[in-house]
């Protein structure tokens, strides 16, 4: 009761915020669009596998973003948001085919990789993609109307809002759904689930390919908020940013990346304030607390606590099955 | 006489010169029990890991309800409706007892629609009927890895059951199950597979239990099938008497 009434408590504080300091609404936007990327690192993680390089599909979308009007004829951010999840959703798929086959280290670091070489691309190929430089977003039409910016920003946040609130339903419905509950039983026996029929490769490049969907769902929103893409999306310690946003928000809540990705943006903007040159410092020590005395994360501190640790004696029965007698 | 549910045909395999199946012929029929017994190292898991996918066998043929399965995955074989359990029960343990069972529902119809829910009544009805059955239905809720080692064992059988096979393959499965509970619980199991008319083939050690279930009895020996026939005749089987039950 007391955890549901604290978090009343920070969504109202959020809304009167919203209202008195008008900058917020750019740093909740960027914040509502991050949850969004980081929903799907969590859909990887419920499955047992960190994958350090959803930037690249954060990349793929808003470049896709930014050249909606050549390659999509259109300026109407109702059709380039779709097209350019569509984009990512497609890369994933490829990708994913891939990269489902690791596992732990080799699925992260390969992930690393994919992302590392599509930065290279962005970044040298400049006659295509304006180098370091980026390209910059132009303002779309909203169902046919051009805002001014005023008007355009408060749209932007509540379409945002409106697409975190959507994804949270769906992501909901979903864990509850066979594949959903599949993804822990990937992550603790691969054996077991293709002993009860089912493909761990192929449910792993649909979560995979779900996964970089919501990925370039954020990146859409982050590119329309920013108003400039660069190469630096793809950079790996962007995606870097996508895993620990997730450790400090929680995977065991759907509202944990929410959470996360706002107290990430309030850090940053606040301690690139006031501590300009150890922002990240700030970040670091954050993390180590995290880690080492709330591992289910901020969500964590909302939740009932998760089930008993094993004891040794439990533990002994984990073993997988050795294949002869 | 009818035709075989599973044929093994001339099965051979060896891990670094040790040879676990030299050659091994063995048919089970529709609805029946058959029982295999050997001692440690005969390869009778491995028999099972060739029939169930996990394991490819260096020359053999293994066929399921006439369809040559010797290539196909574990997925495959488990989705034409041949279902095991293991030694160690592998189960889903950061789960709880009902979401598992659910997996198995689950992955029998309607796995690949995202917004379609695990928990339909129905298939919770059915999951609740299949853990009554096994007398592990107040372990529901439990997270498997908070649960005891004779309920994971029936867990991991009723999960296996819950795909509704033609044939489940166990590997021992009363090891671990207390030797007062063990009459018990095959009399669950058999009762469960005879109203499901699923035939089963189980690696056991109990001659008891074999005597007391099984329709038919294989021996197995050094990578090879000694005998296989009813256990009355296998029991008495002069060879048997010295090396199989001697040995036990």
């Amino acid at each position: 009761m007391i955890r549901k009434i604290a978090l009343a408590v920070i969504a109202i504080l959020l809304c009167i915020g919203l209202f008195v300091f008008p900058w917020m609404k750019a740093v909740l936007t960027v914040a509502l669009a991050k949850g969004i990327v980081v929903l799907g690192i969590m859909l990887l993680l419920r499955a047992g596998q960190v994958s350090l390089g959803h930037g690249m599909f954060v990349a793929v979308s808003a470049y896709a973003v930014a050249f909606g009007n050549e390659w999509l004829g259109t300026n109407e951010m109702l059709l380039q948001i779709p097209f350019a999840v569509v984009v990512s959703g497609v890369v994933g798929l490829v990708i994913g085919l891939f990269v489902a086959r690791y596992r732990y280290i080799f699925f992260a670091m390969l992930n690393l990789a994919f992302s590392m070489v599509f930065f290279s691309f962005l970044q040298k190929s400049y006659r295509l993609t304006g180098g370091s430089d980026g390209v910059s977003v132009q303002t779309p039409t909203i169902a046919g109307l051009s805002l001014e910016a005023g008007t355009y920003n408060w749209v932007l946040f509540f379409l945002a809002l409106a697409l975190c609130v959507g994804c949270v339903l769906l992501a909901f419905r979903f864990f509850r759904s066979a594949m959903g509950q599949a993804l822990s039983a990937l992550k603790t026996n691969e054996v077991r689930v293709a002993y009860i029929g089912i493909s761990p490769w192929r449910t792993m490049v649909v979560i995979y390919t779900l996964s970089a969907m919501l990925a370039g769902l954020g990146g859409s929103l982050l590119a329309y908020t920013t108003g400039h893409v660069t190469p630096e999306l793809s950079y790996w310690t962007r995606s870097g940013e996508y895993v620990f946003i997730a450790i400090l928000g929680g995977t065991t809540g759907i509202l944990g990346p929410f959470m996360g990705a706002m107290v990430f943006e309030f850090i940053r903007t606040y301690a690139s304030a006031w501590l300009t040159n150890a922002w990240q410092l700030t970040l670091g020590t954050i993390l180590l607390v995290i880690i080492l005395f709330a591992q289910s994360g901020i969500w964590g501190l909302f939740a009932p606590p998760p089930p008993k640790a094993k004891t040794p004696e439990e533990k002994r029965y984990d073993v997988p099955a050795a294949a002869g007698d | 006489m009818t035709s075989p549910l599973l044929q093994a045909i001339d099965v051979h395999i060896h891990f670094d010169g040790l040879i676990a199946a030299d050659g091994v012929t063995l048919d089970v029929f529709p609805e029946e029990f058959l029982a295999i017994v050997g001692p440690n190292g005969a390869g009778k898991t491995t028999f099972l890991n060739i029939c169930t996918g996990y394991l490819k066998p260096d020359k053999g043929t293994v066929i399921f309800a006439g369809n040559d399965i010797s290539r196909k995955t574990p997925r495959e074989r488990t989705q034409l409706g041949i279902a095991r359990s293991f030694q160690h029960p592998q189960l889903f343990i950061e789960q709880d007892l009902m979401t598992n069972i659910l997996l198995s529902i689950g992955a029998r119809d309607g796995f690949w629609n995202p917004l379609r829910r695990l928990d339909r009544p129905a298939a919770v009805d059915e999951a609740h009927a299949l853990l009554n059955l096994f007398q592990i239905d107040q372990h529901a809720d439990a997270i498997i890895h908070n649960l005891p080692e004779g309920v994971r064992k029936l867990a991991d059988i009723a999960l296996a059951l819950a795909l509704k096979p033609r044939l489940l393959m166990m590997d021992e499965p009363t090891s671990g199950v207390s030797a007062t509970e063990k009459t018990q619980v095959m009399d669950i199991l058999i009762n469960a597979l005879q109203e499901q008319s699923v035939a089963a083939v189980f690696i056991e050690h109990d001659m008891d239990v074999v005597t007391r279930y099984a329709h038919r009895v294989a021996v197995w020996n050094q990578g090879k099938i000694q005998i296989c026939d009813t256990p009355d005749v296998v029991m008495n089987d002069a060879d048997v008497r010295a090396n199989v039950i001697g040995m036990e």
